[in-house]
């Protein structure tokens, strides 16, 4: 077989050219990257302040998605109750809210005005402005990423494992520890992966619903966002920053993926 | 043959709507210096600074009323943005800009055609939501501890000026957080997260009755200057200069002083 | 009594009750669709009935009148399946291993006793190994370890053979026949071999209820409806009992008596296809048993061929069954000797 595998020309012609099209505006950027200053750029207050700010939340939001996202999948997949459908609808809505009206939404949720921010106000307790806000809006935006991808993989494993697992004297929990999370484990890992890639380059709900404050909320898009103004160069160098960590991230979670396929971990 | 003249019609009106298509530098006039004065024609695309909306709508509209035959064509983004936009070549004919630091990257990289004229001035105001929840007074009252106090951050031109009113009074405010455009720091106040918000007088007038706003006097120890010019390699170089001078006509100025700005 | 079991499923058009005593195994036969596997599903807990009530030891599995349901992880009943769903994240010591960790048996115990059970079934030296290394044998036997390993009150089996090749289908058979030796448990199977070797009552099943149980040798050498004679192929007629044979449909025929049955009372008789013979001519022998029958059609077995009719079938040699030009909708005669005939009652 030859390198194509099989592969109509035409169609790997038209998968170079989408390749480069993602590709092309990468390596323009990377031309105009000053490198003479690049490492001071990167090294000052201001950016590690943001990248270490940056990764805290994206962690933080990551772990929150896995914390909630799973249950989700689980329901989803598992579950049959009436308006499942429009319940899933829903929950992929960060999905195609544009991020600015999702951190408007956030914010008339949980601002100083909102829904449950005025209550959370009396009791002292105020998330504008503050670090748990990023995080907020990262879970946001990142949460639908997790679920998508585990629900999938849940209806691909099935049920029959889980039924021999309790049959064999497996409570639902034990079953959910022992069968299920195991054998979806790969989806998680790369869900979880995903999720924290863009939680990483959340931008528009960050910065319409947690403000921008060096080291408590403005995050590394944040400040790319801000340096733009005054110094392009930065900008530049601190995007490239971002996008070699996004690589990393994404090239672990691909890694991960299919290593995580030990023993044939979905057949 | 039928076919023949067929073809040759659709291809006449390819090109006329190709021609009509065209990107806004192009006019329908053939390249020939407008020797006359009577009766300016062309459109030309303005980039101007975003505080500048409301204001240069309306001199759009007035101009191109005044001007049949003409169309002005608005851009309105952070000055930064603009400039970034210009400098990689972006179609444009004219440029305002919210501070002079900006202008100078244009003019800098030789793209202005001749000097630009300074056309008004902005100086900063307390901005706070209805009712004046925290009760500030004056400027020595952002500085307050309680209070949650929204600024520019210090990389654009609306920071620059918060900075230097704080150097100048010896007043430091610790803001919970630092906006990338002014828009931004007026959105915090008007929603109520923000207990103070320091924006321009401009802003405060367009907000209407969304916010209060607190002059104080020390605003006039950061005056912001907003430039415009005439850019090179326009494809409708006397509408251009002709808007130009429009702004810093008496109607124009005008305008300008209704909506807030300062002359300069 | 271990297992007392009666439900009712409206959809599927399910409703039955029967009992399992300690130490039995029950074989369940019956055509694609009779409930068969809706009946398993129902005693393991993975389906609810629309009515009904099942206890196990006395301890209730389901009881719909008091609203009661206890879920498939408490019952303490074992399930096989076709596919021995080997958990492929773990290896094979973890899974037989899994059923005694569930209980919460301390690791180091569950895995000596999964040993133990894997050297029961033979299949100690692949403790390490991971499914996806197996062939279809050595996974279903570890499957039969994974099950006994929990200590189930009850083992179901949902045609254990069925996925596996010929050849390994014996080793499996005699493995299960020795583990089932003393334990109560449900065998469904399409195959009256597996029948004979492991169940002590057979079941058959058809369309949601129970048409025949009884003694395995009973039910299956003296079948008294078409569908359980044609699972053991057997030719059936019925009737009523004569002094000598059976008369059955206006004929008569002689046959011997397997059992006491009353001269008029209803009766079954059975013959098998290889004692029938087949001709286009009335047959000579006025002492044996002939019948008229229309072809249906022919099947091929192996070295014979089936020659069916409506209610007869008889294997005939494909020499004999082209000499006598055979062919769907010819008329011909089956003779068997009285000999061959066995009657009981109906």
């Amino acid at each position: 077989m030859t390198v194509l595998g099989g592969v109509p020309r035409w169609v790997a012609a038209l998968a170079a050219l989408g390749a480069l099209f993602v590709v092309l505006p990468l390596a323009a950027m990377i031309t105009r990257v000053n490198w003479a200053e690049f490492l001071p750029l990167i090294t000052s207050e201001s950016s590690v302040a943001a990248l270490l700010l940056s990764l805290r939340t994206s962690l933080a939001a990551t772990a929150l998605c896995v914390v909630f996202g799973v249950p989700m999948a689980l329901v989803l997949a598992r579950a049959r109750f009436r308006g499942q459908k429009i319940l899933r609808a829903l929950v992929l809505l960060p999905l195609v809210l544009p991020p600015v009206v999702g951190g408007i939404a956030l914010l008339y949720t949980f601002g100083r005005r909102g829904l449950i921010g005025q209550s959370l106000e009396v009791l002292g307790v105020t998330i504008a402005f503050s670090t748990t806000a990023v995080v907020l809006a990262q879970t946001f935006v990142a949460l639908p990423f997790l679920v998508l991808s585990l629900e999938g993989a849940l209806r691909t494993v099935g049920t029959r494992y889980e039924a021999v697992g309790a049959t064999l004297g497996a409570g639902p929990t034990t079953v959910l520890r022992r069968i299920t999370l195991p054998l979806v484990f790969p989806a998680l890992l790369s869900g979880a992966v995903l999720s924290f890639a863009r939680a990483l380059g959340e931008f528009g709900a960050t910065l319409t619903f947690a403000g921008s404050l060096q080291g408590t909320t403005r995050t590394l898009p944040l400040e790319i966002y801000l340096q733009r103004e005054t110094s392009p160069d930065t900008a530049v160098a601190l995007s490239l920053v971002l996008v070699v960590v996004a690589v990393i991230v994404v090239g672990f979670a691909h890694q991960a993926g299919s290593s995580g396929l030990r023993g044939g971990a979905i057949r | 043959m039928k076919t023949t003249t067929a073809s040759a019609a659709l291809f006449l009106a390819l090109g006329l709507a190709l021609a009509g298509c065209a990107s806004n530098a192009e006019t329908a006039e053939p390249a020939e210096p407008s020797a006359t004065t009577d009766a300016l024609e062309g459109t030309i695309t303005v980039f101007a600074a975003a505080s500048l909306k409301g204001t240069f709508t309306e001199l759009a509209d007035d101009f191109e009323a005044a001007n049949p035959g003409t169309t002005v064509e608005l851009n309105f983004a952070g000055s930064s943005d603009l400039v970034t936009q210009i400098t990689e070549g972006a179609p444009a004919d004219v440029f305002a800009s919210a501070d002079e630091k900006n202008m100078a990257k244009v003019t800098d990289a030789a793209l202005a055609e001749g000097e630009p004229v300074d056309f008004a001035t902005n100086v900063l105001e307390i901005a706070v939501p209805p009712g004046n929840p925290a009760g500030i007074e004056s400027f020595a009252d952002l500085a307050g501890s309680d209070a949650k106090v929204v600024v520019c951050a210090p990389a654009v031109p609306c920071g620059a000026a918060t900075a230097a009113v704080e150097t100048a009074t010896g007043v430091d405010i610790t803001p919970v957080s630092e906006e990338s455009s002014v828009t931004d720091v007026l959105g915090k106040v008007v929603s109520g997260e923000a207990d103070a918000g320091l924006v321009y007088v401009t802003d405060v007038i367009a907000a209407g009755d969304a916010v209060e706003g607190i002059e104080f006097d020390e605003s006039d120890e950061a005056v912001n200057t907003y430039p415009v010019v005439a850019l090179k390699d326009s494809a409708a170089p006397d509408v251009a200069q002709a808007f130009v001078d429009y702004i810093a006509s008496e109607a124009g100025q005008k305008v300008l002083a209704d909506a807030g700005f300062g002359t300069p | 009594m271990t297992l007392s079991f009666e439900a009712r499923v409206a959809d599927r058009g399910f409703d039955l009750s029967f009992d399992v005593a300690p130490g039995e195994t029950v074989a369940v036969l019956g055509p694609n669709g009779a409930g068969k596997s809706t009946l398993l599903n129902l005693v393991a807990g993975l389906v609810r009935p629309d009515a009904g009530r099942a206890t196990l030891d006395g301890e209730v599995l389901f009881d719909t009148a008091a609203g009661a349901f206890a879920a498939p992880h408490i019952r303490g009943i074992s399930m096989l399946a076709q596919d021995a769903l080997l958990f492929p994240h773990l290896s094979v010591l973890e899974n037989v291993a899994f059923g005694p960790r569930s209980a919460g048996v301390r690791a180091s115990v569950a895995r000596s006793a999964a040993r133990d059970w894997l050297a029961e079934v033979d299949a100690l030296d692949l403790a390490e190994r991971r499914p996806a290394q197996l062939s279809g044998g050595q996974a279903q036997r570890i499957a039969v370890a994974r099950a006994l390993a929990s200590e189930p009150r009850l083992l179901l089996l949902d045609e254990p053979m069925a996925a596996l090749d010929v050849s390994v289908a014996p080793a499996i058979r005699r493995t299960l026949r020795r583990v089932l030796e003393d334990r109560a448990a449900i065998v469904v199977t399409h195959d009256i071999l597996d029948a004979f070797t492991l169940a002590d009552r057979v079941l058959v099943l058809d369309a949601g209820g129970i048409v025949d149980e009884g003694a395995t040798r009973e039910v299956l050498e003296r079948p008294r409806i078409r569908f359980t004679a044609g699972l053991a192929g057997l030719n059936l007629l019925t009737g009523v009992r004569t002094a000598e044979g059976l008369l059955t449909d206006g004929v008569e025929l002689r046959g011997a008596a397997v059992e006491a049955v009353a001269i008029g009372a209803p009766a079954a008789a059975s013959v098998r296809p290889s004692a029938v013979q087949v001709s286009l001519l009335p047959p000579p022998d006025p002492a044996g048993n002939r019948l008229r029958g229309i072809v249906r059609d022919l099947e091929p077995r192996g070295d014979l061929v089936r020659v069916r009719a409506e209610g007869l079938s008889a294997d005939v040699t494909p020499a004999r069954a082209a000499e006598l030009d055979l062919a769907s909708g010819t008329p011909v005669w089956f003779a068997f000797p009285a000999a061959a005939l066995s009657v009981y009652g109906g």
